[in-house]
């Protein structure tokens, strides 16, 4: 058997990248290096209002002083910051009025990728916002929800039609000094999604948005804003592949997220950007902050993440529950491969008082990857009567491969109990010459191996998403064995 | 089917079966028999192809091919089951999910049209009925938190889902309660047919009372030393393996 696996391991090791195209889309793009004249072309050419010029320079500035943090269980080479171009915009202006406008290249670029913008898509419910290289080029469906008082656009358009309510929550949950790269994003960052759910509305499609990566050595920096007020409901929807590329790119996103009293918000993401090749070269920098605040009392906020792309993910989306009755989940599924290493997990801030937060990571490690789950579950001496559950389980897939806990429990009043469970463990060898016995081969068997160990998670998963990240945990481990 | 020719085979230097000889025609039931560690489960296995054994001598032919050119999962397809002797649990994975992967694959093998989800529910349940396994367990991951009896039962019903042309029953009666043994014995009776054939890898007699075999081998020392009838089940049970030692010896 130990052959066997051998061999598919390195078949697997060099299987391609099934994303890994290349759109040739003519663009504009800023001067390469970054500094305060860098950061005012971006706000010019996104024709911003002023106060964005003040809010990027700070973050600049603030940015300049700092270090990039080294305590994640990640290594890479040194960041050439001035090496980077920080903007880059499709040249044809799109229009917004329907798909037949749209760049037909681009759509092919979207067909490709199986991005749902067609019509059955539509009427299966889904209003698409597909961003493409720092900006919206698309967005469907703006007039149902509208109606509703709903906003869902691109960040440009937000600010440029609704600055008010930017401004008001812009950096409310990640301020600009957070860390390195959420201040690195707020001064430079292109473009991005914003949704606002009025007071008492549920949304009623999932609002999902399309990431892409697409100019040669250029940053993507991308930043959401969520806005779920009292009552309110939304689901959210973030999916991204990227083309495939020798050097490396540098992803540093911010995500904020803020339920009022009452609301709901699921927000769920498939990322399978750029891994790099199996020797490591090139892939996708991920350094993301996300983090959400169930404000007033009541309000939920769920986090559902498939992570199998990026050549390194530095990732823990997070939620402060500061109302009473608060409810935060976070249930995540992490696949490294060949060089990958992903450094992932959660932060549950408790609050409130009988706030209850659940966390769910399970981590699949195979290759010469290395898979960390870090978690930190704090509940303040206010949050009386609090909740925690953790389960961290690792699944290591081949014996070159490394799973790594580093779960954090503070709990500082004596009413509250934060339980944390960890496994790990490997696909046995008698599980898989069981699979082989009924006639199901080996790459069969390990997707429905994989696909049992993350079940938990994928159900969370809205249906349209669940299916698709079954079959990228399968692809993203074809051949890969225990 | 299936012909097994001097037979020697080794795991980790060890040397388990040390020249076997066994002949399974069409029809025929085999019953084998022997005491702990003589290599009766190692048979099993490179019948169907675990690849941690290393076969030193011998051929294995199934169906006039060298079966042991023939990769597992394709020996699957070609009709050969095992029933484990300690079937193992797949958490999260469907019994209904993997059955079916494994009729489609065994149907794609074949250039069958995959079965759709309802044609799938409607031949488990035919065969849920034909085994009589509850219809709970099906509804479980595979194997995950059943009893040893339950996990046996389910063996059989994967059986009679994969239809196979030979099937090896591994200790498959061992651990069952009475009522669970004739479920077993019934199952391998249901699915009899003149064109299939079925090894029985047993301790006891008592399952031979339900299941009629052919023929009775006794595997001793990696080896079979005794072969005869169904009577031959009877002097075992009466005079235990140590008078087979003292002839064969
Ligand atoms: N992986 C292994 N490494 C070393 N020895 C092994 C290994 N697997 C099996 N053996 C040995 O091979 C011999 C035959 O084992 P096998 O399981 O075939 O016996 P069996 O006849 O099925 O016994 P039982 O009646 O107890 O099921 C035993 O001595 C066992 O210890
Ligand atoms: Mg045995």
């Amino acid at each position: 058997m130990q052959n066997n696996n051998n061999k598919l391991i390195d078949k697997f090791t060099r299987d391609e990248y099934k994303y890994g195209f290349y759109t040739d889309i003519q663009t504009d793009t800023a001067s390469k290096g970054l500094s305060e004249d860098t950061v005012r072309f971006i706000w010019a050419k996104k024709k911003e209002p002023d106060f964005m010029l003040d809010f990027r320079l700070k973050a600049f500035r603030h940015w300049q002083k700092m270090k990039e943090p080294t305590w994640a269980h990640i290594k890479y080479n040194p960041i050439d910051y001035q090496d980077m171009i920080y903007y880059a915009a499709p040249r044809k202006k799109p229009q917004y009025e329907n798909l037949d406008q749209v760049d037909p290249e681009l759509l092919e670029t979207f067909n490709k990728l199986g991005i749902p913008l067609e019509e059955q898509k539509q009427l299966a419910g889904i209003a698409v916002d597909a961003v493409m290289d720092s900006v919206s080029i698309t967005t469907t469906y703006k007039k149902k929800l509208a109606e509703k008082g709903i906003i869902f656009s691109s960040f440009s358009e937000a600010l440029q039609n609704h600055p008010e309510l930017v401004r008001e929550h812009i950096a409310s949950v990640v301020p600009y000094t957070d860390n390195f790269f959420a201040a690195l994003n707020s001064a430079v960052f292109s473009d991005g999604s914003f949704v606002y759910i009025p007071k008492g509305v549920k949304c009623p499609i999932e609002l999902s948005t399309y990431f892409r990566i697409n100019a040669a050595n250029t940053g993507q920096f991308e930043r959401t804003l969520i806005v779920a007020g009292e009552d309110s409901y939304v689901s959210y929807l973030e999916g991204c592949t990227a083309p495939m590329r020798s050097e490396n790119q540098l992803h540093a996103a911010v995500v904020e997220i803020i339920a009022q009293k009452n609301a709901e918000v699921k927000y769920s993401t498939v990322q399978n950007w750029w891994p790099g090749d199996k020797k490591g070269k090139g892939g996708v920098f991920n350094f993301v902050t996300k983090r959400g605040i169930c404000k007033g009392d009541n309000a939920k906020i769920s986090w559902t993440q498939v992570e199998t792309g990026s050549a390194i993910t530095w990732k823990y989306p997070s939620l402060i529950l500061k109302g009473n009755n608060t409810t935060g989940e976070f249930f995540s599924v992490a696949v490294t491969n060949n060089m990958q290493q992903a450094d992932t997990g959660t932060k549950m801030i408790h609050l409130g008082k009988n706030s209850r937060s659940t966390i769910i990571s399970k981590g699949i490690s195979a290759g010469n990857s290395n898979n960390s789950y870090r978690g930190l579950v704090k509940m303040s001496k206010e949050a009386a009567n609090s909740r925690n559950f953790s389960q961290c389980d690792s699944l290591l897939l081949g014996n070159r491969s490394g799973a790594h806990t580093f779960p954090y429990i503070d709990v500082q009043n004596k009413s509250s109990v934060a339980e944390h469970e960890a496994t790990t463990s490997k696909i046995s060898e008698d599980q898989l010459f069981y699979c082989l016995q009924r006639g199901i081969d080996m790459e069969n068997a390990i997707g429905l191996i994989v696909n049992g160990y993350a079940k938990d998670v994928l159900n969370k998963l809205p249906m349209e998403f669940a299916v698709e990240a079954q079959n990228l945990l399968s692809v993203s481990l074809e051949g890969s064995v225990g | 089917m299936l012909s097994i020719k001097n037979l020697k085979v080794s795991i980790e230097d060890k040397l388990i079966l040390k020249g076997l000889n066994l002949e399974v025609k069409e029809g025929e039931i085999h019953a084998i028999m022997g005491p702990n560690g003589t290599g009766k489960s190692t048979l099993a296995w490179v019948i169907a192809g675990r690849n941690d054994f290393t076969v030193e001598q011998g051929e294995v032919t199934y169906m006039g091919k060298n079966l042991l050119d023939i990769p597992p999962e394709a020996r699957s397809k070609e009709g050969i089951f095992l029933g484990f002797q300690y079937p193992v649990e797949i958490p999260g994975v469907s019994m209904t999910n993997f059955m079916r992967t494994a009729i489609n694959e065994k149907r794609k093998h074949l250039d069958l049209k995959p079965l759709s989800g309802a044609e799938f529910l409607k031949l488990m349940e035919e065969k849920k009925k034909l085994v009589k396994i509850q219809s709970k367990l099906t509804d479980r991951s595979v194997n995950e938190g059943f009893s040893g009896g339950e996990k046996k039962k389910n063996e059989i019903f994967q059986m009679a889902l994969l239809e196979p042309k030979l099937a090896i029953l591994d200790e498959t009666d061992s651990g069952l309660d009475i009522d669970a043994l004739k479920v077993v014995a019934n199952g391998v009776n249901m699915l009899r047919r003149k064109d299939n054939a079925t090894i029985i890898i047993t301790h006891y007699q008592r399952l031979l009372d339900y299941i009629i075999p052919d023929f009775v081998h006794v595997l001793f020392d990696g080896m079979i030393v005794k072969s005869g009838g169904k009577e031959l089940a009877f002097e075992l049970e009466e005079k235990g393996y140590e008078w087979i030692k003292n002839k064969s010896e």
